[in-house]
């Protein structure tokens, strides 16, 4: 095949335009550099008519919001998922890893849940406390004015609540909590478990001129048409094309490596166009890898050349080790309490009004790190799903459950919004073990070699799951809440969800101060070679008992300061 | 002859399909949607038998239409060709219910009278209730009434039914009074001055350098 070059030379290529892609390009093209954004998905505008899934009703859709096509549901705005055809990957046999990927303009931050936590002083420092994983080259000092800018531009509501690990902000005011979290609080309270006001990257307040306040339809996850929730094309890479920057999309375009020169410095990336499955090449002087962790590690394998032949940026072998999900499961429960509401509008935001930071001493427990709880319940909207077991609940009251006729409509309404949950979201250590790398046998459809997973969780992780379950049923208990279903046990990892399914992967490229142990240095920037950088999930060292988007902003914003810094010094 | 049954066939298809609307599908997606409406799994017959058990499942009340009124039938030919998991459980199960009726009364599920049909029904609507050989047709009408009621209340008239009141742009500002006093819960005063002043929300919001909002 004929690879077709272009004359231009970018100042920077951006592979990848979500959270972290999305902040690289902001922070660079406003610096007046010329930029190239590489995105193997479509263009995507969640207010653009054609592609706009908000306040839809059920029957629009044809399979009512069925999973078929999207793995959750019609109305989710993320194309792509677990598997994709024409794309996969593969396993060390025995191991399990499911790998989420995004592919459209904005990546996975047009349907995350919006949960926006800062890393704390202990998160980045975490070795020094219990001796496990590695202590990041960075501390939270480092990253602050980072996190309070992030906070700034795109908005996060919250509270000030002055806990050891859990940084306060520059917070919208949090939403009032809805009727089956004001019980989640009472419960909490009794068995000694702190709740305190959710943190989401919703705009409750205006936050500036161009962006819409939040409406309450509780659907963040199908994208914000009025742009009043975070999404790194509505809040980061729009507003850089309003405002004059110089930036070149190329979408469908699904890079495979990153060129270098005789002195192993990158010059470019290539890529296929998906729509004419033809490979291109394009120059650029720095070359910023968002693809996320997975993806970016495989671009770096999959760059081989004299000067990086086990891979760019792969000279310490460490390039796809160090891959951590977090550790997540869930429970339900049916309250009595909330049988036969009122039936008022309480969509609220796309999430949790409330939750419960980690609270515990590990000292005293039998597992390290520690995990958040989100709290979920409330009318939701009927999908494909609702109705079904109309009325099992019945068994709780001392009723019959089956039967058909009008008696069914009473038993919809009686159960309706009665059922509540817990999730439970913790830090899995990072261990070198648990890595991807090139499968040499399997490409994709476009002949770019797949990545194999090898990944496993250890009983730090299952006693951490265990240890939730118990949380959640004395929860469940104060509340007077039936807890739902067998409790999971021992030969079930206690309910612990597979690898990669909670979709915080992170650690792939993680940064360091010892080239031989790391694969970035505390700017993100590549130890082999200078004008490359990565600014996902990637250079993650360990990734906390939180949802990873808020440091990926933070970082990549900090990244592109320091490109523009050692631009101006001529050091790149 | 053979064109004209095919084109009787696909209008038949048509009016078991629900319409597609514009809600943000992507082309390889349309496509996929168009595949599956074109292809047809139920026959006459079973269509006929959906129809029938699905109003006695959802039959019409006063205020509310019943299952066949929202269309539910044509909404369960077409789940079973996009979760073909629902195949085999529906038409075999179809067919033991035929196999049933004709071995109590003589007939097929279809002709028996009204009070046969509840005759038969009422041995496999109760789970718990059930004996070995009912089992086929306790797991059966489990899934029937479960995408019968999963088909009627994602449409306009089951929403209505249940009084659902959400996916309208709104301010929320918390529970009413009324419902916070029927479960006599109230809002701690020190969580409430945190949250959001929705006469403030669209003042551009702007903070003190320790984080405190001052708009």
């Amino acid at each position: 095949m004929q690879i077709k070059k272009s004359s231009k030379v970018y100042d920077v290529i951006i592979v990848g335009s979500g959270a972290g892609g999305g902040m690289a390009t902001k922070v660079l093209s406003e610096a007046g550099l010329q930029i190239a954004v590489v995105e193997a998905g479509p263009y995507f505008d969640p207010g653009d008519p054609a592609q706009k899934t908000q306040l839809k009703w059920p029957w629009e859709s044809p399979r009512r919001g069925a999973g078929t096509t999207r793995p959750f549901g019609d109305f989710d705005s993320c194309y792509g998922g677990w598997e994709i055809e024409g794309e996969p990957y593969t396993h060390t046999p025995g191991t399990q890893f499911d790998w989420w990927r995004a592919q459209m303009l904005g990546g996975r931050t047009n349907h995350w849940g919006r949960i926006s936590l800062r890393f704390g002083p202990k998160d980045f420092k975490h070795k020094s406390v219990d001796g496990l994983g590695d202590d990041w080259p960075i501390s939270y000092d480092d990253v602050k004015p980072y996190y309070d800018k992030v906070d700034k531009l795109i908005g996060v509501f919250g509270s000030k609540e002055n806990l050891p690990n859990e940084p306060d902000g520059f917070f919208l005011p949090p939403p009032k909590p809805r009727l089956h979290e004001l019980y989640f609080i009472n419960g909490s309270k009794k068995v000694g478990v702190p709740v305190i006001p959710g943190r989401l990257s919703m705009v409750t307040k205006k936050i500036n001129e161009e962006r819409g306040v939040c409406f309450y339809c509780g659907q963040c996850n199908r994208g914000c048409s009025v742009h009043a929730d975070f999404s790194a094309g509505t809040c980061l890479i729009f507003p850089a094309q309003k405002s004059g920057g110089k930036i070149d999309l190329f979408v469908n375009s699904m890079v495979r490596e990153v060129l270098t020169d005789k002195e192993g410095k990158a010059t470019g990336v290539s890529y296929i166009n998906k729509d004419d499955r033809m490979e291109y090449e394009l120059k650029g002087k720095i070359v910023v890898l968002a693809a996320s962790a997975c993806s970016s590690a495989r671009i770096l394998l999959n760059s081989k050349s004299t000067q990086h032949p086990a891979g760019l940026g792969n000279s310490s072998g460490v390039v796809g080790k160090y891959l951590h999900d977090s550790t997540g499961t869930s429970r339900a429960a049916f309250m009595p309490a909330l049988m036969n509401r009122d039936i008022y509008n309480e969509d609220g935001v796309g999430g949790m009004h409330i939750y419960t930071p980690w609270w515990l001493d590990n000292s005293k427990l039998d597992f390290p790190r520690g995990y958040h709880m989100e709290m979920w319940g409330g009318m939701d909207i009927p999908s494909y799903g609702f109705g079904f077991d109309v009325n099992e609940l019945n068994q709780y009251i001392g009723e019959k459950v089956g039967g058909y006729g009008d008696q069914l409509r009473k038993d919809v309404k009686k159960f309706y919004g009665s059922v509540i949950g817990i999730s439970g979201r913790g830090e899995c250590i990072a261990r070198e073990n648990n890595y991807c790398e090139l499968d040499p046998e399997v490409v994709d459809e476009y002949g770019i070699p797949v990545l194999r997973f090898n990944y496993t969780w250890t009983d730090h992780e299952r006693l951490q799951s265990k240890h939730m379950h118990n949380t959640f049923e004395e929860i469940f208990g104060a509340m007077g809440a039936k807890v739902l279903g067998e409790k999971p046990g021992a030969k079930d990892d206690y309910g612990l969800a597979a690898p990669g399914r909670i979709i915080h992967e992170v650690g792939t490229t993680r940064m360091g101060d010892n080239p031989s142990t790391s694969v970035t240095n505390k700017f993100e920037q590549l130890h082999d070679a200078s004008n490359v950088f990565v600014v996902d999930g990637g250079p993650f060292v360990s990734q906390a008992d939180k949802n990873p988007t808020w440091t990926i902003l933070a970082l990549s914003w900090r990244t592109s300061d320091y490109i523009v810094d050692q631009l101006k010094k001529r050091n790149i | 002859m053979l064109s004209a049954c095919n084109t009787e066939a696909k209008d038949k298809q048509k009016n078991q399909d629900s319409p597609v609307g514009l809600y943000g599908r992507t082309e390889k997606e349309k496509a996929y949607d168009a595949k599956v409406m074109a292809e047809s799994f139920f026959n006459e017959h079973e269509m006929a038998t959906l129809a029938v058990l699905c109003d006695l499942i959802l039959p019409a009340t006063t205020s509310a239409g019943s299952a066949t009124d929202a269309e539910v039938p044509a909404f369960i030919a077409f789940i079973v060709k996009d979760i073909p998991q629902h195949q085999l459980p529906l038409r075999g199960g179809m067919m033991w219910l035929d196999h049933r009726s004709g071995k109590l009364f003589n007939e097929v599920f279809l002709t028996c009278s009204e009070e046969q049909k509840k005759q038969l029904l009422d041995e496999i609507a109760w789970p718990n209730k059930s004996t070995p050989e009912l089992e086929p047709g306790i797991n059966f009408f489990n899934r029937m009434r479960n995408l019968v009621m999963t088909g009627y209340y994602t449409t306009k008239m089951g929403l209505d039914d249940l009084g659902y009141k959400g996916n309208v742009p709104t301010v929320w500002d918390g529970v009413p009074q009324d419902v916070l006093n029927k479960h006599g819960l109230s809002y701690d005063p020190e969580w409430l001055a945190k949250c959001v002043d929705q006469e403030k929300r669209g003042i551009v919001a702007k903070w003190d350098e320790q984080g405190n909002l001052i708009t």
